[in-house]
């Protein structure tokens, strides 16, 4: 833990880094996966496609999307949001599809007969029941982009990764460990409190 | 019936039918008019269209031909979901909205249409009183922590926040113990004698539509097979199908439904 001493700075910026990337990676699945999901979850056999894309995506080897990305839209954070993006939809979208489809049907059929709309129903009823399913996916996701993100310092995109990429490649192993141990410490500290948001929202 | 103080709409269905989409006539040229504050129980076996029936009156269904009018206007006329706002909704499995509390579930309604929050308050407190339920007690509870028989009863107070003039009940009762059942029905029986809503009540239990019908409405296959008061069932079937519906003991009922019945 000499290193960890020497560089305290240096990590702590590129844990900042790292949790920025997630973060605003997240926000921007979630702007697509909500509206993904509540289709999906309106029409099954749509449903099914969208999960299906959403899962061969998930398979594609993260280095090799970096790759393709970075061809298209050249090396630094914006191919690596991109990136964390589409591999974040399986979980959000299952998240979402999961949550909405386990609404009890009794309580849809009693909420459109006292006379909610539809945008009323989506937003008062379905929503707020299918919350901590949604959570569920969200945390999921979240866990998956804080350790996608360490790769994403392969393309110059900053964040723990750099530690670990530096550190292969001036043979030096106290970097690489000092970079996957902060990169797991951030992935369980956002577990445990996105677990307890859950806990919350169940009241 | 044209009473304007009475608390019910006329309620009228004319050449009501209903085709799903695969070619089921679930519902087949149903006329008949309820009149304004009665308590009309559409009784049938399972599967006879009932509960699709009184879900056309709410747009819940549009009917495939005829019109369902109230107080003599199209439900057709207006966007479905303000007609339902002016149509209580109670059905079996209650549906109680799970992340509210009982005053939030009673107050969806008017909540909807706009009311303002003290006279939202103490029509949530009016009701519960209604429907037996200390507000102070329950007022701030989360629908698990109600029993089957006191989610009903929140259930009902909830269909009759916004003052509707027609009450649609579909097997509500059916899903609590024999004795529950009989104190939600008396509950019912008595909340109808106060405000005089019409309420048009779905069940397959003959003993239940003779308890609380002013008028029995049997149904089966789709089809309209008699309406009657609940003593002219039982003096007159109509045919043998209602005769057995109503069954071997029609004496014993007879003596059981001769009014006034409740306290």
């Amino acid at each position: 833990m000499t290193y960890l001493r020497g560089h305290a700075a240096l990590v702590a910026q590129l844990a900042g880094q790292h949790v920025v990337l997630v973060l605003v990676a997240l926000a921007i699945a979630l702007a697509i996966a909500l509206p993904l999901g509540v289709m999906a979850a309106r029409r099954p056999r749509l449903g099914a496609v969208i999960v299906a894309i959403a899962g061969v995506l998930y398979t594609i080897p993260s280095l090799a999307l970096l790759a393709l990305l970075v061809v298209a839209l050249g090396i630094g954070p914006l191919s690596a949001i991109v990136a964390l993006v589409l591999y974040a939809q399986l979980a959000l979208v299952r998240g979402v599809v999961a949550g909405l489809r386990g609404v009890d049907p009794a309580l849809l059929d009693a909420a459109r007969g006292l006379g909610l709309s539809p945008r009323q129903m989506l937003l008062r009823v379905e929503f707020p029941v299918a919350l901590p399913v949604v959570l569920g996916g969200v945390r999921l996701a979240t866990i998956t982009l804080v350790a996608l993100a360490t790769v994403a310092a392969w393309i110059d995109a900053g964040g723990l990764g750099t530690l670990i990429f530096d550190g292969l490649a001036e043979h030096h192993t106290q970097p690489v460990l000092v970079g996957a141990l902060a990169s797991m410490m951030l992935a369980i500290a956002a577990d445990a409190a996105l677990r307890g948001l859950g806990r919350q929202v169940q009241r | 019936m044209a009473d304007p103080r009475s608390g019910g709409a006329q309620v009228v269905l004319d050449g009501v039918g209903v085709r799903y989409p695969g070619g089921t006539l679930a519902v087949h040229d149903v006329s008949l008019t309820i009149d304004a504050g009665a308590f009309a129980v559409l009784l049938g076996p399972s599967g006879c269209g009932k509960s699709t029936l009184v879900r056309t009156i709410n747009r819940m269904i549009e009917p495939t031909v005829g019109t369902v009018r109230i107080d003599g206007q199209d439900v057709r006329a207006r966007d479905a979901t303000l007609v339902r706002r002016e149509i209580g909704y109670v059905i079996q499995a209650v549906g109680l909205f799970p992340h509210y509390t009982v005053a939030e579930n009673v107050a969806i309604v008017p909540t909807l249409l706009g009311w303002d929050r003290a006279r939202i308050a103490q029509r949530v407190d009016e009701l519960l009183t209604m429907v037996s339920l200390e507000p102070a007690r329950y007022r701030e509870r989360l629908p698990r922590a109600l029993s089957g028989g006191e989610a009903q009863r929140v259930g009902v107070a909830r269909a009759l926040a916004a003052q509707p003039r027609v009450l649609l009940m579909d097997e509500p009762f059916a899903a609590v113990d024999a004795i529950v059942r009989r104190a939600l029905q008396d509950q019912i029986a008595r909340v109808h004698r106060e405000i005089g809503t019409t309420i048009v009540f779905v069940t397959h239990d003959v003993d239940e539509a003779l308890r609380l019908a002013d008028v029995v409405v049997v149904m089966n296959a789709g089809h309209v097979v008699q309406t009657a008061s609940p003593a002219g069932l039982l003096a007159q079937p109509a045919d043998d199908f209602v005769r057995a519906l109503v069954g071997v003991d029609a004496e014993t009922r007879r003596l059981v439904t001769e009014r006034p019945l409740l306290p």
